[in-house]
């Protein structure tokens, strides 16, 4: 087949395109970053989650090492029901506690696991029992200002019996 | 005044007839299409030539206005974002604003006033000129002679262009935020990486401009096809492939958007 001027621009513009997806996908996306290999599953039930997604980071020293793969709710104890992938580089002890936080003040929701003292290790579909919930920040403020009434009240009382 | 009334309705029903006449007639010709689906992509040839007078041709507009547009983004959001302190964000607004909503849109835009308009006045003219009724005098089928492969050519090119004026978009924003406004580049590039989904921002993008290709080609290609065969004729049918194009962009836009967003 003759080849012509029109098929090389053609097939430098095709490759362009090709160079603009791998670099979106590369250096835009989180084609690299979400890429954490062979992973098992551990569950955690929460009582409230807030904010949490799925995708959210699973950090442990601040380091990535899972993602949240899905929040189910389960209507039989009324708890949302996390499943977290990890890398499986890293091993969990049993009472490993799985804390929800906020990365920053308004910033996403992501779940961090503080490592407990037990010899056995967390395995592929196990269950992490020890969970902190997400902080609701009307929960705080409603318990600092009951907690601000009943000091002054304490505090007039005493004054009084004075 | 009886008349007058008349007339109103008279016309309000040729308006309607002729709407749904010229659904029928793109619908048919699109069937048509793929009916010869084997066979344009038998000779790529043809595919090829149309993939460098749709696509290449359109590149210099696309990049420039993507560079344009990746700038401008950069200065909006830098303005806004910096009074929240948060000016290390300005290059999830850029990418994902570029990569979901902006990169498939305004290429699609720019696609069908370059490559549609060029499309229509050539197939109007050709029908004008009679070249098509001399196809079908010698047996062969104008629609996979020359419909289909424009159809397969614009299909092909608008992901391309969309993934292009993307990725050209987001290296204008950062030619704005890093070097001139002197935001972080390891924060800039770094919080884009985390906020931006492969699978639900870049692949979501790449379907909608694969979406806005088959909408665009189609109608600059059914307008030329069904252009009154005379200079008027041809000018009307190009200014009409522009407008639907865009109502027909912006539009389906929005339903895929809330398709991509609800699921």
């Amino acid at each position: 087949m003759e080849r012509t001027t029109i098929d090389l621009w053609v097939g430098v513009f095709v490759a362009l395109g090709l160079a603009a997806i791998f670099g979106l996908a590369l250096k835009v996306g989180n084609l690299t970053s979400s890429n954490i290999g062979a992973t098992y599953t551990v569950t955690a039930a929460f009582e409230n989650i807030g904010g949490l997604k799925p995708h959210a980071p699973v950090k442990s020293a601040g380091v990535v090492i899972g993602r949240v793969d899905s929040i189910v709710f389960n209507s039989k104890d009324y708890e949302a029901e996390v499943t977290l992938k990890l890398d499986k580089r890293y091993e969990f002890p049993k009472d490993t506690f799985a804390n929800i936080y906020t990365a920053g003040l308004l910033g996403e929701q992501y779940i961090g696991l503080e490592s407990g003292g037990e010899e056995t290790m967390l395995k592929n579909g196990d269950k992490i029992s020890h969970t902190q919930d997400a902080v609701v920040l009307e929960k705080m403020i409603s318990q600092f200002l009951y907690n601000k009434a009943s000091d002054t009240k304490s505090s007039e009382k005493t004054k009084a019996a004075e | 005044m009886f008349n007058g009334l008349q007339g109103v309705f008279a016309s309000l029903g040729h308006r309607v007839i002729e709407g749904v006449w010229r659904i029928g007639a793109g619908a048919r010709l699109f069937f048509y299409i793929g009916f010869y689906l084997l066979e344009s992509f038998k000779r790529p040839r043809l595919i090829v030539r149309e993939i460098f007078a749709t696509g290449v041709l359109s590149l210099l507009i696309i990049l420039v206005s993507a560079f344009f547009v990746g700038m401008v983004l950069g200065l909006q959001g830098y303005n806004t974002l910096q009074k929240y302190g948060s000016s290390e964000a300005i290059g999830v607004l850029v990418a994902l604003s570029l990569v979901r909503e902006l990169g498939p849109v305004v290429t699609a835009l720019l696609f069908a006033g370059r490559a549609g308009t060029a499309i229509t006045a050539e197939i109007g003219l050709m029908k004008a000129t009679e070249q098509l009724s001399a196809m079908e005098m010698m047996a062969v089928s104008p629609v996979a002679r020359v419909i289909a492969p424009r159809f397969w050519a614009g299909v092909i090119s608008m992901p391309i262009l969309a993934a292009l004026f993307s990725m050209v978009g987001v290296l204008g924003g950062y030619f704005v935020a890093v070097p001139i406004i002197g935001v972080d580049s390891g924060a800039f590039w770094s919080q884009m990486q985390a906020s931006v989904d492969f699978r639900d921002d870049i692949v979501n993008g790449v379907i909608k401009s694969v979406v806005f290709g088959i909408v665009c080609s189609m109608i600059a290609l059914f307008e030329g096809y069904d252009a009154p065969p005379t200079a008027e004729g041809v000018s009307r049918a190009t200014t009409r492939t522009v407008v639907n194009s865009s109502l027909a962009v912006l539009g389906l836009d929005f339903i895929l958007t809330a398709f991509m967003i609800g699921a």
